[in-house]
């Protein structure tokens, strides 16, 4: 086949940048040569449009063992122990198949992980769909939760937390975001940067098919209404092939045969390879007649644009073939050296004798292309004054109910009840809490995880909603006791070219670095995933961010439910009693403008380390962050996890019952404590300077509000049950 | 007390097992599949899982593995066996114990605590348990046990069935069968007694800071019962 301009085009490449790689090469890419650009220059591998801003993250802390550059962060939790976790969006993929393209996601992440040294010990998600009413939105979120059981069960990971919303905006494009936590002794961490000359390159794990060809430049451009034809760039998953490759991996690595490793993810043996050559400053020879194929004919085109899943490339030690081999063939999989190291600093394939591909590694990697993309700043939207008769006519327990059933509040138990979240023996918190948790194995520490993102306050105002995500997750790890001490990102925006979308990414990254930056709760791994939208329509700007804290003595772990009758409740923080962008606003008054809620960092770190030294000295019995629903939406929800009533008192406050109640005012925590208890925990919150409400003590099962208003928590707990499961069984 | 934890490739309980049967006192070892002889044991448990991927039909192939000859002779000179979850799966495929496990009703995986009524004692996987009705965690997706009108009524004449579903005061009824198993059977016998497959994961509740504490009872009382 010809290379030329238009064939370029036809691979995703622009004009300028196809006119750069003859320019690079001094010459015109044969077909092969131009797939692996390809590749390599789209959004999903180059971050082309990101870098520049991803820069500016705070990615350095005294816990972080490694950064963003490699498969995953590393985190170090003392002891030698460390963790190792990442985020992964596999949004395009699941639109089009979303058994298939949530399972991959799932397979990839862990691949990931394991890649690193570390055995998989906790699984999340973030997936979101459009409107609940929209046709297609049933069977995909079936599929994606179908996706994401049947290979994380079979795995023997547990699933331990998630977060599942809904929204038009995501009508014609599901954002599925799979994270993996892995631990490892810090001393046997894996690493990708090849080293060494004449080093044998191994070729591990399943064979090579037709599956997911340009898969990576279909996940860097939108959807239109051809979508379906792009099903076969979708890979196809095999977990139990995935479960053999992670023992098999991990046998392998309690040795000292491997140099570095690198699973074949996005754009496959492409970029596996050629990120193990440019770390290594080093060349790459490989021999693609000896690459293990699925399919007959397959060409070194195809070989190296294949996405096939559950694959891996090792350099390895010399002489330590044999060895290697044995491991892989007890676990019956396939082992093949492909090729070998080299001073050329160019990757170089053969095929049939014949060289196929020879390109300077540089070209692919540092002189890839970058853009600083035009982006507008958005303006704070201006408040908005809700007239208290609007109010007037509400009934709060009759709102309280709406809220509880929203689709964006309700319980995910149907979601969560067909993923494993047992298995493994270690899982202390399920899903439907504040964060998951999950002892290290033999020891008495735990490591706590939540992923969390807030696609309504970053639309509103990005700077505002980036900054809020990263306080969410803080505040979820602070909730069960635990210390924050990293997070990954999963950006999932709209097109980078929209100057609208563009300024959304920019903000909300400023957001996130801002608060990870004055909360010290660095940024360690990460991705991105642009051209969320289908035509000119892009998604909410839906930062997802994955936090992980420690829990030192998992004895002192806390959890949301109310525990004993009697018992006092608090809120700590302030209630100002802002509504504009709350589920309140939006849902029952149907009013979608305004700014959300405003972010005080000095608050969140003072608010959450005061309430993570009172759970340390095991003061409090209970704790729940305040978000979505306000208050009294935290409050029902303890109440029904706990299966307690309480008895609700408005502090006399000079605003509305409905504002104190269903404000989404940043920084705020229901905690739960002892009767004797009470001064001890009151004196701390005053000498600290942290603002609290008393709100009532516990009672049997009732929810009673001001003595007056009462409603039965089995009733909030059926309106809170009840809708999910209705309506994926309609 | 010796044991055994098979491990087939796809197995994914089998160390969660290992660290139960150690924490109540078995001297246990990881036997692999590919493996022809057992090591001297008391007790051989086939752990839950994905045996060769579940592929073809869950726990068939794992059934035909090498080291399964020598469990299905162990089984069969009145060594004891317990099969949880793809154990038990791979059971019924031996022909070790009777019937079939099916597709779960409602076609969806299912992770969740159910309390199971204990029908018979009179044997040593539950002989002297102080008490009728245990929580226990599942997580399967094919747990639906099915079996013919005859073979159901020959495993009730021998009183095979070893475990219910039901709530947590013992009532046998429909609502608390969360898969579609007939008569809510969780777990049965072998006629002899001494083969035990069961969906549940005794080994997830043996703490109580997990799912609960009545797999340590289990347990406590298998060891007592095999001194």
């Amino acid at each position: 086949m010809i290379v030329n301009e238009q064939v370029a085009i036809d691979h995703g490449l622009k004009k300028d940048e196809y006119d750069k790689i003859c320019e690079l090469l001094k010459r015109t890419p044969n077909i092969t040569e131009l797939g692996i650009f390809s590749a390599m220059w789209n959004e999903h591998c180059s971050y082309k449009s990101s870098r520049l801003h991803l820069k500016k993250l705070p990615t350095k802390g005294k816990k972080v063992i490694q950064g963003p550059g490699e498969n995953a962060g590393v985190i170090d939790i003392e002891d030698n122990d460390a963790i190792v976790f990442k985020i992964e969006s596999h949004n395009h993929p699941s639109f089009i198949e979303p058994y298939q393209g949530a399972a991959t996601g799932v397979g990839g992440i862990m691949r990931d992980v394991f890649t690193m040294g570390a055995r998989p010990i906790a699984n999340l998600n973030s997936i979101h769909f459009g409107s609940p009413q929209h046709k297609k939105t049933k069977n995909l979120l079936r599929g994606v939760v179908h996706g994401i059981g049947g290979y994380g069960n079979c795995m023997g990971v547990p699933t331990i937390a998630g977060q599942t919303s809904f929204d038009s905006s995501y009508n014609g494009n599901i954002l599925v975001n799979a994270m993996t936590l892995g631990l490892v002794k810090k001393d046997k961490i894996f690493y990708s940067k090849a080293a060494g000359l004449n080093k044998p390159v191994i070729y591990v794990g399943s064979k090579t098919g037709r599956d997911g060809i340009h898969g990576a430049s279909m996940a860097s451009a939108s959807f239109d209404d051809k979508i379906e034809e792009k099903k076969p760039t979708v890979q196809v998953g095999d977990p139990f092939t995935e479960k053999l490759l992670l023992e098999a991996c991990l046998e392998l690595m309690a040795g000292d045969s491997i140099i570095a490793i690198q699973d074949m993810g996005a754009a496959g043996l492409t970029s596996s390879s050629i990120e193990m050559a440019s770390k290594g400053n080093l060349g790459i020879e490989i021999n693609l007649n000896k690459v293990p194929c699925r399919e007959t004919k397959m060409t070194p085109y195809e070989i190296m644009l294949s996405e096939s899943q559950e694959r891996m490339l090792i350099v390895l030690e010399n002489g330590k073939e044999e060895k290697a081999k044995k491991i892989f063939d007890k676990w019956n999989l396939d082992f093949a050296v492909i090729g070998k190291t080299t001073n050329t600093k160019k990757i170089q394939l053969y095929f049939d004798n014949e060289k196929v591909a020879d390109i300077p590694v540089n070209t692919l990697v540092e002189n890839s292309p970058m853009y600083e993309r035009k982006w507008k700043k958005s303006k704070l939207p201006k408040k908005n004054k809700i007239k208290k008769e609007d109010l007037k006519n509400l009934k709060i327990i009759d709102v309280l109910k709406k809220i509880l059933a929203n689709p964006n509040i309700c319980s995910k138990e149907w979601i969560w009840q067909q993923y494993d979240h047992t298995v493994m023996g270690d899982t202390i918190q399920k899903p439907g809490g504040d964060a998951g948790v999950v002892r290290v194995h033999g020891t008495k520490k735990a490591v706590a995880t939540s992923v969390d993102s807030s696609a309504v306050y970053c639309w509103a105002h990005p700077l505002t909603g980036g900054k809020q995500v990263v306080c969410e997750s803080f505040r979820n790890l602070i909730s069960v006791g635990a210390k924050p001490i990293a997070i990954t990102n999963c950006l999932n925006f709209g097109s980078p070219e929209n100057e609208e979308n563009m300024g959304e990414f920019v903000e909300c990254v400023q957001g996130i670095g801002e608060a990870s930056e004055y909360l010290k709760f660095p940024v360690v791994s990460g991705n991105v995933s642009f051209y969320n939208q289908t035509k000119d329509v892009g998604i909410k700007p839906t930062p997802a961010i994955g936090g992980v804290g420690l829990i030192k003595d998992y004895k002192k772990m806390i959890s949301m439910d109310f525990k004993e009758v009697n018992n006092f409740v608090l809120v700590i923080g302030k209630t100002e009693g802002h509504l504009d962008q709350s589920l309140f606003a939006r849902n029952i008054l149907d009013e979608k403008n305004g700014p959300p809620p405003e972010i005080n960092l000095f608050n969140e770190k003072n608010n959450g380390e005061t309430l993570l030294k009172l759970i340390e000295n095991s003061l409090i019995k209970s704790a729940h962050d305040v978000s979505l629903g306000g208050i009294i939406t935290a409050v029902a929800k303890m109440c029904i996890k706990g299966n307690k009533g309480i008895n609700l008192n408005k502090p006399k406050y000079l605003i509305n019952e409905m504002e104190y109640f269903f404000a989404e005012d940043q920084g705020r925590y229901i905690i739960e404590i002892s009767k004797e208890n009470v001064k001890k925990v009151t004196d701390i919150l005053n000498k600290n300077a942290v603002h609290f409400d008393e709100l009532g003590t516990i009672n049997e099962n009732e929810l009673y509000i001001d003595q007056k208003t009462k409603v039965a928590i089995d009733v909030l707990r059926s309106s809170n049950t009840n809708w999910l499961s209705e309506y994926m069984s309609k | 007390m010796k044991s055994a934890v098979i491990t087939f490739p796809g197995s994914n309980c089998d160390r969660d097992m290992d660290v139960a049967l150690k924490q109540f006192g078995f001297k246990n070892k990881m036997v692999w599949h590919n493996d022809v002889e057992l090591p001297k044991t008391d007790l051989i448990v086939l752990p839950g899982g994905f045996s060769y991927g579940d592929y073809l039909r869950c726990g068939s192939m794992a059934s035909k593995s090498k080291i399964m000859k020598s469990v299905i002779n162990f089984a069969n000179s009145g060594g004891m066996v317990m099969g949880i979850c793809n154990g038990f799966q791979i059971l019924v495929e031996t022909g070790l114990v009777p019937g079939v496990l099916l597709r779960n009703k409602y076609l969806e995986f299912i992770c969740k605590n159910v309390f199971v009524k204990i029908k018979n004692k009179k044997n040593i996987f539950f002989k002297n348990i102080d008490t009728d009705v245990l929580e226990f965690h599942i997580a399967h997706n094919e747990g639906n046990y099915f079996c013919t009108k005859d073979q159901l009524k020959e495993i009730e004449d021998n009183e095979q069935v070893a475990i219910n579903y039901c709530d947590k005061n013992g009532k046998i009824e429909e609502q608390f069968n969360p898969n579609g198993s007939i008569k809510n059977i969780a777990g049965i016998f072998n006629k002899e007694k001494n083969v035990l497959g069961m969906m549940p994961h005794p080994e997830r509740m043996i703490d109580n800071f997990l799912s609960g504490e009545d797999g340590s009872l289990f347990f406590n009382n298998l060891m007592n019962n095999l001194k």
